[in-house]
């Protein structure tokens, strides 16, 4: 009998344009950057995409005065009416090139696209139109009286999630009334290319947005300029701790989006194929590469055994490979040094005495690639327990009581997001009142909404992202809140 | 002949004991200056040292499961019982504070009775700061989902330096009404009100170890608190004097929340929302809707 | 061949109880995992998002054409109507013979001689629904006498309905002796047996956690295959219900070793659609039921559908209902 083989159905790469170089994005214009250019290439084939400026410490100052510029002259100034209309317009063109913004994600990142496809983009969108909406109702957000924005915002996003992340920070920056500053990830810079191109569509004002590309050192410039009110960051908890140390003593405001290990506790009572399916999107997901993934699976010790066998059946089906195929489910590892990562904490695992597995599953020969991979007999004191692998990667322990599993989920610096799965609607608010962690998902994994905060407790950073919540990161209050 | 006065001991305040300093040590404290410039002696007040500290640290983080988990109706209860106790005691705190501080009469008594209105204001908050900073959110899918906030855990406080109970009140109150417990230092030159609130606060069913009052050196204790890993927030109110850029720094070890120094903070005034919610977080549960 | 006594005594022996009484039978259904119904939506969703082209298409449109049980069951069928139904089941597409045949004609139990008459020797099968189609509210004695009627007259595959009152009432014993008692009017003359689909109607169980159970129910009780409907109810064959009838039976053979068919029926009309559902059998259920012997799809139009892009492979161009020879257009 033939098997179902699925024929490959690659999504087209011709909406795409990529140029040869991009510059830096500064008050609406291109204009070069004046350190050393670095390439971006596509994580899947090793492929050379194309050529990135660096922004030097002159380059993030010229692109903080235009930010400047465009807040004191025009953007502090318009209404909030106004300033919600072009983030609809914003919103818009998002969704008319949104085959395009995917398929541009899928190539720099490595990620399926049937992920930028059905969450990345829309959800990216999303972000946009929730936030037109409140530019002119911010009086109404319940953030106090006299509200007014931070002025210049600078913002640093990590490869993960590369056009959402921007969603994230610039929709409720411009909504409060702030310019802004972003530096995407130097490994994924091209959405961000591609969204300074979207600005100039919906002629939005020189100086609102302003898109400088580099890595580490750029992200320093942003953090240590003066005429930068507000740092947004999100990315790794060393760098988090690094910008809180460099902000100290100024009057510099910061929301931190950082690290997490999240617990998914599956007690013996839970929907076991839902479960399996959250386990499963909770930590392959963007091949892992999430912050809040499910990386610490806690299963209640009588069904350990059942769920380990589900879940194995479950991953034989998931399909490694070319990421523009809209078939595959899991794509490519971002970079060569965070497959390293990857790789190095794995044989940690090996070396410490878990038992690993993974699918087997070919690998392609070019780019970065990890197989969907598991780990059995895990206890707490290994490192594939306590530190972050941002891979494919599941560590499974197990608990024997309610009590217990809050103590194993909660027993990490971290605190970001926990899954809770069981059928007893009061043990699900108990488990949610117990856990330390800013998104707690009970009976579901990885939802993600425009209106619902997103972030941390503890070393996971601190402010929200989504909702009223987020907004509130972005103005200060003169009034009494 | 007047009769000899019995004197009081002046002590820390840990997990609801009043015990020395672990050091041995303490320090003289002195009323404010005369006319003529003189200070009388008031009491050798207890130097708290950064043992005193982690100690006081290890109390507060033991009250954090009790004073989080009990009911804001509960907690509501706690700290108006508080304003009633210091309101049976008002006249010695304002003698108190008049002799620390050098206030007129009419001027210590109106601090006093703010600080015990401060109270009972907090006291009605505890049931209200999760429907005022929570949420139900509309998200696009067929699920529930609803924010609210949270006690972030441990929070560490140095105390305003001049307003020696309005100012302790007012950073002290905000912080635990959410169910956060503290470790706070107080005024280091006037640290005799904060031992006779923390009378009030022993006398008034607060569980020991919600609050942790130390006296002593704020740049000795300071450091240890900013960078103690199981501290989860500090507020530098009263570190103004300090080097409180590198406390601050200190506090990104382990990501603490941090409240920078306030600048002339008049605590008379109606105090700002974010002294509760800058130790707060915000947390989001989604659940399914289905059938 | 299986008796009804026989079944009880291995649903007793599977359930480990000495009676096979309603609480036993209570316990162990409601013990089964709970379905999330929105989980299981989006599942299926994800299912959906499957993108099957070129060579894959070709063999998956072929392998669906191979699996319907091209239906009719219409109070006004008559001979003639059958005939055209069987007659288009032994030739699909008159304009390319390479074209496989439907699996099985399913009409009612007055039908079965004529349908037989049609399709003489040729593999495809009549499957006949019996047990007072499509509500089930008869005596068993009826139900019994109409599915007897039907083998005799050479049925080779029975589709009963449950009792859908008695399992919404918590009466599962009443729905397992009856599908028991079907099972073994489903023996014919000679000892060897019809094969039995139960039809669980799961538009009226409603609950994706009936779904479950009623399928554990069924597959307890000997069914050979189990369908979620009639076609006389909305919502009919939708992929998250299917989606749970794909997890029970691969369940049911992880724990008893025996292996049981799913059969979707009614509301699956496009080639799309079609290989959703083939998508969810592969990866979920496995490629042991990739064959017409363990899935099905109750349907009528669905066929002309899968012709049509059938046709539009064959040919390069987009075909058109002119090209589809149709004998019995039929509402179903």
């Amino acid at each position: 009998m033939p098997t179902f083989e699925y024929a490959p159905a690659p999504e087209s790469r011709a909406v795409v344009t990529i140029e040869d170089s991009y510059g830096l994005f500064i008050g609406g214009e291109w204009t070069p950057g004046h350190g050393t250019p670095f390439a971006t290439i596509n994580p899947a084939t090793g492929e050379h995409l194309s050529t990135v400026a660096e922004a030097t410490t002159d380059d993030v100052d010229a692109a903080v005065r235009a930010a400047r510029t465009a807040y004191t002259r025009v953007w502090s100034r318009m209404s909030g009416t106004d300033r919600g209309k072009y983030l609809f317009r914003i919103a818009r063109i998002m969704q008319e090139r949104a085959r395009e913004l995917a398929v541009l994600e899928t190539i720099d990142n490595g990620k399926p696209i049937k992920e930028t496809r059905d969450f990345d983009v829309p959800t990216a969108a999303a972000h946009f139109f929730y936030h037109a909406g409140w530019a002119d109702k911010l009086e109404y957000a319940g953030l106090g009286s006299d509200i007014r924005p931070h002025g210049v915002v600078g913002q640093i996003i990590p490869w993960n999630f590369p056009l959402l992340m921007l969603a994230w920070k610039i929709a409720p920056a411009l909504a409060a009334g702030n310019t802004v500053v972003l530096k995407p990830a130097e490994t994924t810079p091209l959405a961000a290319m591609l969204f300074a191109e979207i600005c100039q569509q919906a002629d939005l004002p020189p100086g609102v947005v302003n898109i400088v590309t580099g890595a580490g050192a750029t992200g320093q410039s942003i953090v240590d300029h003066p005429g930068i009110d507000k740092i947004a960051f999100t990315g790794s908890t060393a760098v988090g701790k690094m910008i809180a140390r460099s902000i100290a003593g100024t009057e510099k405001k910061a929301t931190l989006e950082l690290g997490g290990k999240a617990a998914n506790i599956i007690f013996d009572d839970a929907p076991i194929d839902q479960a399996v399916e959250g386990i499963v999107g909770g930590i392959f997901f963007n091949q892992g590469q999430v912050c809040c993934a499910g990386s610490r699976l806690l299963v209640q010790e009588n069904i350990v055994d059942d769920v380990v066998r589900r879940l194995k059946r479950r991953l034989e089906t998931l399909r490694l490979g070319d990421p523009l195929d809209k078939n595959t489910d899991v794509g490519a590892i971002n970079s060569a040094e965070q497959l390293a990562r990857i790789t190095e904490l794995t044989e940690a695992g090996v070396a410490e005495g878990a038992e690993r597995w993974d699918t087997g599953c070919p690998l392609p020969k070019n780019g970065f690639w990890f197989r969907p991979t598991l780990f059995t007999g895990v206890s707490q004191s290994h490192r594939i327990a306590q530190e972050e692998i941002f891979g494919p990667v599941l560590s499974v322990l197990t608990f024997r009581t309610p009590g217990e599993a809050v103590a194993k989920a909660n027993n990490t610096p971290y605190g970001l997001s926990a899954g809770v799965w069981t059928e007893k609607g009061s043990r699900i608010l108990w488990i949610a009142d117990q856990l330390r962690a800013g998104v707690v998902w009970a009976n579901t994994f990885n939802q993600f909404d425009p209106t619902s905060p997103f972030g941390g407790y503890k070393e996971s950073g601190y402010g929200r992202e989504g909702g009223r919540q987020g907004l509130a990161a972005y103005v200060r209050s003169g009034g009494v809140a | 002949m007047s009769r000899i006065d019995v004197r009081k001991t002046y002590k820390l305040f840990i997990g609801g004991a009043f015990p020395r300093s672990e050091s041995g040590r303490s320090y003289d404290v002195y009323a404010a200056p005369t006319r003529e410039g003189n200070r009388a002696f008031l009491a050798n007040a207890a130097q708290a040292s950064r043992k005193d500290a982690r100690n006081a640290v290890v109390a507060a983080r033991k009250a954090v499961a009790g004073w989080s988990g009990a009911t804001a109706y509960n907690r509501g209860q706690v700290l108006y019982r508080v304003a009633e106790v210091m309101e049976s005691r008002r006249d010695q705190l304002i003698a108190e504070v008049r002799s620390a501080e050098g206030l007129t009469a009419a001027r210590a008594a109106t601090v006093v009775d703010a600080a015990i209105d401060r109270w009972v204001w907090y006291a009605g908050w505890t049931d209200k700061i999760a429907q005022v900073t929570g949420n139900a959110n509309p998200v696009a899918g067929p699920y529930f989902n609803i924010s609210a906030p949270e006690p972030t855990g441990v929070v560490a406080v140095v105390a305003p330096q001049g307003d020696s109970l309005l100012g302790l009140v007012s950073v002290v109150a905000p912080v635990v009404a959410t169910g956060n417990t503290c470790v706070v230092i107080a005024s280091q030159e006037h640290p005799l009100p904060a031992i006779t609130l923390a009378e009030c606060l022993a006398t008034s069913d607060l569980p020991g170890g919600v609050v942790n009052v130390l006296t002593g050196d704020p740049a000795e204790m300071a450091p240890w608190l900013a960078s103690h890993l199981d501290v989860n927030a500090i507020d530098l109110a009263g570190a103004g004097s300090l080097d409180w850029a590198a406390l601050e720094a200190d506090a990104a070890g382990n990501l603490k929340r941090v409240r920078r120094p306030s600048t002339d903070e008049d605590f008379t005034a109606t105090p700002a929302l974010s002294r509760m919610t800058d130790f707060l977080e915000t947390k989001t549960v989604w659940h399914p809707k289905g059938r | 061949m299986t008796t009804s006594a026989e079944t009880t005594a291995r649903a007793r022996d599977l359930l480990g109880v000495s009676r096979l009484t309603n609480r036993s039978l209570t316990s162990w259904l409601h013990a089964l995992p709970g379905v999330d119904q929105v989980g299981c939506d989006s599942r299926a969703a994800g299912l959906r998002t499957r993108s099957i082209k070129t060579d894959s298409k070709r063999w998956a449109i072929d392998l669906a054409i191979s699996m319907i049980d091209l239906t009719t069951l219409e109070g006004a069928d008559t001979a003639g109507k059958v005939r055209g139904l069987a007659t288009r089941a032994l030739v699909p597409d008159p304009s390319d013979p390479s074209t496989p045949s439907p699996a099985a004609v399913c009409v009612y139990g007055d039908m079965v001689a004529v349908a037989r008459e049609t399709l003489g020797d040729s593999d495809i099968k009549v499957a006949a629904v019996a047990t007072a189609f499509p509500s089930g509210r008869a005596s068993l004695k009826v139900k019994l006498a109409d599915t007897k009627e039907a083998v005799a007259a050479g049925a080779d595959e029975i589709d009963m309905v449950i009792d859908r009152g008695a399992f919404l009432a918590g009466d599962y014993l009443t729905v397992f002796n009856q599908i028991a008692a079907v099972k073994e009017a489903c023996i014919r003359a000679d000892g060897s047996a019809a094969r039995l689909k139960v039809i669980m109607e799961t538009g009226e169980l409603v609950t994706y956690d009936n779904v479950r159970r009623a399928s554990w129910l069924s597959m307890l009780a000997g069914g050979d295959f189990i369908k979620t409907s009639t076609g006389k109810i909305n919502p009919a064959a939708t992929l998250p219900v299917t989606l749970i009838m794909l997890e029970a039976v691969r369940d049911w053979r992880d724990e008893f070793d025996e292996q049981i068919g799913v059969k979707p029926a009614g509301g699956i009309r496009t080639s799309k659609e079609a290989i959703s559902f083939l998508v969810a059998v592969s990866e979920v259920a496995g490629e042991d039921w990739l064959t017409n012997e363990w899935f099905r799809f109750g349907a009528s139009s669905l066929l002309n559908d899968l012709i049509l892009q059938r046709q539009r492979m064959a040919l390069g161009v987009y075909s058109g209902s002119d090209y589809i020879a149709d004998d019995a257009p039929s509402a179903y």
